[in-house]
């Protein structure tokens, strides 16, 4: 890892409060990091959207199970890992949500989104042996309209 | 913030005045439990009006297709009134804009059925 580079991992139980908890924990991270308001919405989607894939999908929503959460950001870009504890997947067996037989299924739009929002996106085998989402979000350059004028500063707390 | 949901009459449709998030976990099931409560009673004519609603997930659109579904099993019809900005824009990706009518103004959602 580059010495520039700040790094934070959580491991979070297998259970729906993670959703929210890693969702805000992420937010906080990138209005820190300088993203605007609308690449925050995106980036806490994705995060989201990864740890409901974790809990539901790859471990089951069994509760013996952890939902493994880092964040790296560095210079260029922040960068996420999502692991589960699964027995993984892979991203071609996903079905089109988009494919006209998929669009009234009430499940599966979630890669879809995390895809949609971020940069770069990826799914790997988890040292965990399950999968790990790896996306990733480029930093907005300073003083360009997509920052929150907040680059580089410690989190804040919203009024 | 938690999802509440406030069904109303006009005339022989009923409104249901949404605010809050549309999220895995209550938000889903709230809406959920609405809407089959709805039908139960009779009601198939439903329009969901958004307009505080800014964020959905996948769970929650997921919920929204369910709702939907649901509805025209009794041969009624879920429509959507006043959607924002972000919710317009994840409608607009997943290409659900396609499957659900979606009105700017009430009166104009009324008389369409």
């Amino acid at each position: 890892m580059a010495p520039e580079t700040k790094h934070l991992e959580v491991t979070l139980e297998t259970q729906v409060e993670s959703v929210n908890l890693a969702e805000e924990m992420c937010l906080r991270l990138a209005e820190a990091a300088g993203f605007g308001e609308d690449e925050c919405y995106r980036i806490g989607m994705s995060v989201r959207e990864g740890v409901i894939n974790a809990f539901h999908y790859g471990n089951q929503e069994k509760p013996d199970k952890k939902i493994h959460l880092a964040v790296d950001l560095t210079p260029e870009k922040m960068i996420i890992h999502v692991a589960d504890e699964g027995s993984g997947f892979k991203l071609t067996d996903v079905p089109d949500p988009l494919a006209e037989e998929n669009l009234l299924s009430t499940s599966g739009r979630g890669i879809f989104l995390m895809r949609a929002f971020m940069d770069e996106f990826d799914v790997i085998p988890a040292q965990t042996g399950g999968a790990e989402i790896v996306m990733s979000k480029r930093l907005p350059a300073p003083g360009s309209p997509q920052t929150n004028g907040n680059h580089g500063s410690a989190p804040h707390k919203e009024a | 913030m938690a999802l509440h949901l406030t069904p109303r009459n006009s005339g022989s449709i009923m409104i249901v005045d949404a605010s809050g998030r549309i999220t895995l976990g209550d938000g889903s099931a709230m809406l959920r439990k609405t809407i089959r409560q709805l039908l139960d009673e009779g009601h198939t004519k439903i329009v969901l009006n958004l307009a505080d609603v800014d964020y959905i997930d996948s769970s929650g659109i997921g919920e929204l297709v369910s709702a939907y579904t649901a509805v025209r099993s009794k041969s009624g019809e879920l429509k959507l009134l006043h959607l924002t900005k972000k919710v317009h824009d994840l409608l607009q990706i997943t290409k659900l804009f396609t499957v659900f009518e979606v009105f700017s103004d009430e009166p104009s959602a009324v008389r369409s059925f």
